[in-house]
């Protein structure tokens, strides 16, 4: 690891003055960023710690939660509220890593969590657009089982890895985030990116941005809502791909419906084909298998992952079945 | 009945009590016609029963030292920087940066390690250790991509990290083979196993095979494996003068201090390795290029030396169990008796090291057949050299010849296990020898019944509980009983009746120093608490590795030998005025603290009062373990029938095993605390070979991908149901306490059972290891 300075942050606008140098990065329960650090795939000059700064569950005016991006994973999983009207996010986030890293994990951190791909983490061995932009992609044709078959690039094929962020692309989930300029919010959709040829940029953010907070809007029917995660082992291993839904059925009908996709693509992905092929027709087999086929039409395989194409149409029509019936 | 009955009666009693107790003198060796180890029809002792491991509160106080918590002095640290192409030259190999930085104190390349010779590979001499023959930093040659090429050398652990990052290397890449399609063109080569060629044919078993009136005829295979024991390899390291001392973890400290004697050329006296404590081993913790990096790092800076491999280290350095491609093909006739074996296939290995992973093993003495034919050839790759893992050969020759038998069972609509019982051999099918002690039969029939086998649906894919397909599966484990030449014991003991037990063996968490306190107490008529083992030292007389199982075996016969040895001292210290006077070895036994006559327990003396009487503090006796000439008369192995019941989701192809059990023939089981753990240890490593394990080993440039315990996937506490085990405790009469080794037995058999039962919920038959959810889509 590189030697680096530390300090930790009193408040926001402290952690952004800490945080102007070009080298610097914040620190969150460091659950990865330690890791990539071990690595040297990360390298900043100094830290700083911002899990001191808001980690509270707030009402917003408009009846949703405003999350303090300081949160522990596990402490948000465990909220009552978020138990009882998200089920869906509570239910990504145990579905995460193991249940040390959930404590140690925040909220901001686990948005910013960087990618899985073997290249990406071995700086000594491997050619990485992620990590060295322009050298090559050493996964294109080689392992590539935890891969995207989803908005991939030539230059990049890696999945954001986090469970979490599933749940709050298919919640609709809203970002604050602290900048040079001041405070603005965006949509959670739109923070993460699609490789293209850059695939070195994750996010949306500017060097020094700071998430504040993560904002869920009311959403009712959210209260029928799941996670599915399908893994090599049944427990502490990252999707090979996993579906947070919600679902309103009326009449047999649906008459809303969210659905976002994990371990598929550069970004979680919101399937947002499949869920107006769903909204207004029936809830029932037929219209989910068409619904998951139509938003798989683009999927792009690789050496080793062609099955996820499959898998994915099979967890999306298993779960929306679920919750259908559940409703029904 | 009168009074003067039952008095006589209850002497009767006392006297055939004591009887019970007197163990004589065991004999040395268990040849045709011999007596077997009298203890093993002692049944009321120590023996048998459960005993709590005797370093197990050290253990959970952390107070038991490790070889990377010795501290010496002026100590510094080891981080290694690793080869990234597999086989070529280093062009440039800039260290200036690293030198200057924090802390460093020098970093050795091959430019200024001191000269060595390249260790003695494994197998070409009795007390060689070498991973390969490799010269160890001591050219500019590439070999594996993962290979140490740097040193560095620094005041801490941190500061050694960080330099061996700045650490600048270019390479003139070589000609390489690193994808197995690439080795198998360039030609194989039959495996030569101990220089033993890994082939049997016995009749013709192709034209039997043809004929046959039901066959199967598949290709199985296996992955790699990396080696993942909770303790990563560490050892520390001080010269004094010519003078080197090595604190390691392994599982081999004589031949390792004798190899290491060599590389550096010292007298073997010149160099001890000390392993008192090894936290898993599993065939990993051997002797490879760390040890003689971090000696010659202490030599070159004249200091003590800690080498700790980190994880990634572990799967750089450390050498796993290699790939393997099996032909399995059975021919039976309608009623399922074997006209043909044929089990026949390749494995990879290096250019450079000796392991052919012998996974025809199992299927030498496995079932009766008209003919077989049986072959392991090998293949070179430019990879870090493959080497024992858990059952080397037996685990994943098992998961062929036993989904092969399935397979049959299947063809021909028979129930799995009465195939396996019409096939059971009588006497060993390839040497013809009689066996020891086999009982799977029994073993099949006990488990079958705790299991509940009569459960399964006979036809596959008819079970189901929601999205949940669910089957069973069973198969035949099996590993050989060794014991290997060259084991010694030396018994002290004291005036206050202690006796200190000492043999170069090794404790790997197993119970290994505990059972041998039993037996040792049990022999010498002493309590556990006067027992005191010592191990783990290479001035300890004798070599016992720890492989092969076989270090239970080696112990018991080295201590029979030195009790006999110490009984006769002490009858030549009792002397004239012992009551024991005039008696030999063969007329006493030991009992109580003292040494007793066979035919009349009441003639007896302490060892106490012996040695108070000769003036004597203590008495000792060493002496070597008779030759391990029963496996020339017998076919000597532990068996298993395994049991397995899976779901797998109808849906993602997820498979989940809810029950497994595991039923045992594997001799006299000694301590049933410690060998429970050791079966059910071997039961989870066979669950993560069946579902899960697989070094991703990058086949552009032989790099290993997931050298990481994120990546390399292991079972977690959730893929693991309860797992139940029992055995026939049926004493083998030819071995020491009629006991085997267990400590590789449980992995065999595994991964065929899961596959078995898979294929029993899906009808869906896996032959590739491991079973992921892709291949049940
Ligand atoms: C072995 C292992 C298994 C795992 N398995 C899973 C899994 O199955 N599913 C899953 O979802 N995750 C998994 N994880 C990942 C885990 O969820 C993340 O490591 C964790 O969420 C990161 O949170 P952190 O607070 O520790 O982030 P850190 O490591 O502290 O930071 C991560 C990144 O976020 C940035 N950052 C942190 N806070 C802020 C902020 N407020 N504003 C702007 N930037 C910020 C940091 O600069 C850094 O770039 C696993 C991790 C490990 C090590």
């Amino acid at each position: 690891m590189t030697p680096f300075r530390f300090a930790r942050a009193a408040d926001t606008a402290d952690a952004l003055r800490l945080a102007a140098g070009p080298a610097s990065a914040y620190l969150g329960g460091g659950t990865n960023l330690v890791d990539l650090m071990r690595e040297t795939v990360a390298t900043p000059g100094s830290l700083v710690d911002v899990t001191g700064l808001s980690n509270t569950v707030s009402p917003t005016e408009s009846g949703g939660l405003l999350i303090g991006a300081a949160l522990r994973n596990t402490a948000l999983a465990e909220h009552p509220a978020v138990r009882a009207r998200y089920p869906v996010l509570s239910r990504a986030i145990l579905a995460g890593a193991s249940a040390q890293i959930r404590n140690m994990a925040t909220v901001g951190g686990n948005l910013l969590q960087r990618t899985r791909c073997a290249y990406f983490y071995d700086a000594e061995g491997a050619r990485c657009n992620k990590r060295a932009p322009g050298s090559g992609c050493d996964a294109l044709e080689g392992f590539s089982r935890y891969h995207a078959i989803l908005g991939a690039s030539p230059a990049c094929v890696a999945t954001q890895p986090s469970d979490m962020c599933v749940a709050l692309a298919a919640l609709g989930a809203i970002v604050h985030v602290q900048g040079a300029g001041g405070a603005r919010t965006l949509p959670f959709t739109e923070l993460h990116r699609l490789p293209g040829d850059t695939p070195e940029i994750d996010t949306v953010l500017a060097p020094g941005d700071l998430i504040t907070a993560i904002e869920l809007p009311p959403l009712p029917f959210a209260t029928n809502s799941a996670y599915r995660k399908v893994r090599d082992r049944a427990s502490y291993a990252f999707a090979l791909v996993s579906v947070a839904a919600a679902l309103e059925v009326e009449d047999g009908r649906v008459r809303d419906v969210r659905i976002a996709f994990g371990g598929v693509a550069h970004k979680p992905w919101r399937a947002l084909t499949a869920e107006a092929a769903l909204r207004g027709g029936p809830a029932d087999g037929p219209a989910f298998h068409a619904a998951a086929a139509a938003e798989l039409a683009d999927a792009q395989p690789l050496r080793d992952n062609g099955f996820k194409i499959e898998l994915v149409k099979r967890t999306l029509v298993a779960v929306l079945g679920d919750l259908g019936g559940a409703v029904a | 009945m009168s009074i003067i009955d039952s008095a006589k009666n209850a002497a009767q009693g006392l006297v055939q009590g004591a009887l019970g107790k007197l163990v004589p003198l065991a004999p040395d060796s268990w040849i045709p016609g011999g007596l077997p180890d009298p203890l093993i029809a002692r049944k009321h002792g120590l023996i048998g029963t459960p005993v709590s491991r005797l370093d197990g509160p050290l253990k959970v106080q952390g107070a038991a030292r490790f070889s990377a918590e010795v501290a010496p002095a002026g100590m510094v640290y080891v981080a290694l920087a690793y080869a990234t192409i597999p086989r070529g030259r280093i062009a440039t190999l800039d260290t200036q940066a690293a030198e200057a930085a924090p802390g460093v104190v020098r970093v050795m390349t091959h430019r200024n390690a001191p000269r060595m010779k390249p260790p003695a590979v494994f197998g070409s001499s009795p007390t060689a250790a070498g991973p390969s023959d490799l010269p160890i930093l001591q050219d500019d040659r590439i070999h594996w991509n993962g290979q140490p090429i740097a040193a560095v050398i620094a005041e801490t652990q941190e500061q050694a990290d960080h330099a061996r990052s700045l650490i600048h290397v270019t390479y003139e890449a070589g000609p390489s083979t690193t994808s197995f399609a690439g080795a198998k063109a360039n030609g194989a080569q039959i495996g030569r196993f101990m220089g033993q060629p890994l082939r049997n044919e016995i009749g013709d078993a192709e034209a039997e095979l043809a004929g046959a009136a039901h066959r199967v005829d598949h290709t199985y295979r296996t992955p790699r494996h990396s080696h993942n024991a909770i303790e990563p390899h560490a050892a520390t390291i001080v010269w004094e003068g010519d003078m080197l001392t090595i604190h390691d973890t392994t599982q081999m400290v004589t031949a390792e201090a004798r190899t290491i004697a060599d590389v550096f050329d010292l007298k073997p006296e010149q160099v001890r390795v000390i392993s008192p404590y090894v936290g898993g081993g599993f065939g990993g913790k051997g002797l490879w290029d760390h040890q003689i990096i971090g000696a010659a790092a202490a030599k070159l800076v004249g200091r003590p030396v800690r080498i700790t491999l980190s994880r990634e280290g572990v799967y750089r350095v450390i050498g796993g169990r290699t790939l393997s491609e099996q032909r399995v093909a059975i021919g039976a006739t309608a009623d399922g008796h074997f006209k043909a074996i044929i089990h026949t296939g390749t494995a990879a290995m290096t250019p450079h090291n000796a392991m052919p992973e012998p996974f025809i093993f199992a299927t030498r003495s496995g079932y009766a057949a008209d003919s077989f034919k049986l072959s392991v050839e090998t293949v070179k790759m430019n990879m870090l050299a493959n080497t024992f893992m858990r059952a080397p050969g037996e685990a994943i020759g098992t998961f062929a010849l036993e989904s092969a038998i399935d397979e049959l069972a299947a063809e021909l609509g028979m129930d799995p296990i009465a195939l396996r019982i019409r096939n059971e051999p009588d006497k060993d099918p390839i040497s013809g020898l009689p066996f020891s002690s086999r009982h799977i039969v029994e073993a099949w029939r006990s488990g079958a019944q705790r299991f509940g086998w009569d459960q399964r649906a006979p036809e596959p894919g008819t079970r189901r509980e929601g999205e949940w397909l669910i089957g069973m599966g069973c198969a035949t484990g099996t590993y050989p009983y060794h014991r290997m030449p060259g084991a010694a014991a030396r018994i002290t003991l004291t005036r206050d009746a202690k006796a200190i037990v000492e043999i170069a063996a090794h404790e790997m968490g197993m119970g290994t120093s505990t059972t041998t306190a039993m037996v040792a107490g049990e022999r010498l008529g002493l309590p556990l608490d006067r027992i005191e083992i010592r191990y783990g030292d290479s001035i300890i007389p004798g070599a016992i590795m720890a492989g092969g199982s076989q270090q239970t075996a080696a112990i018991g016969a080295a201590v029979i030998a030195a009790h006999n040895a110490l009984v006769a001292e002490l009858l030549k210290l009792a002397g004239n005025e012992s009551p024991l006077a005039g008696l030999s070895v063969d007329e006493v036994g030991s009992e109580g603290g003292a040494l007793v006559r066979l035919d009349d327990p009441a003639c007896r003396e302490t060892y106490q009062s012996i040695l108070a009487r000769a003036q004597r503090d203590t008495v000792a006796a060493a002496e070597q373990a008779s030759m391990p000439v029963e496996a020339m008369h017998w076919s000597m192995h532990s068996y298993s029938a395994i049991f397995c019941e899976v779901r797998v989701s109808a849906i993602t192809g997820e498979t989940r095993v809810s029950r497994i059990l595991g039923a045992f023939d594997c001799g006299r089981i000694l301590n049933p605390q410690t060998a429970r753990s050791q079966f059910r240890g071997g039961i989870i490593m066979g669950l993560g070979m069946a579902l899960m394990e697989e070094t991703l080993f990058d086949e552009r440039n032989g790099r290993v991908m997931n050298a990481n315990l994120s990546e390399y996937h292991l079972p977690v506490h959730l893929d693991i149901p309860e797992i139940d085990v029992m055995w026939t405790d049926i004493a083998d009469p030819h071995t020491p306490m009629g006991a085997h080794g267990i400590g590789e037995i449980g992995i065999t058999g595994v991964a065929a059972a899961v596959a078995n039962a898979v294929y029993n919920a899906t009808g869906k038959r896996i032959r590739d290891l491991p079973i992921t959810l892709d291949k049940l889509l």
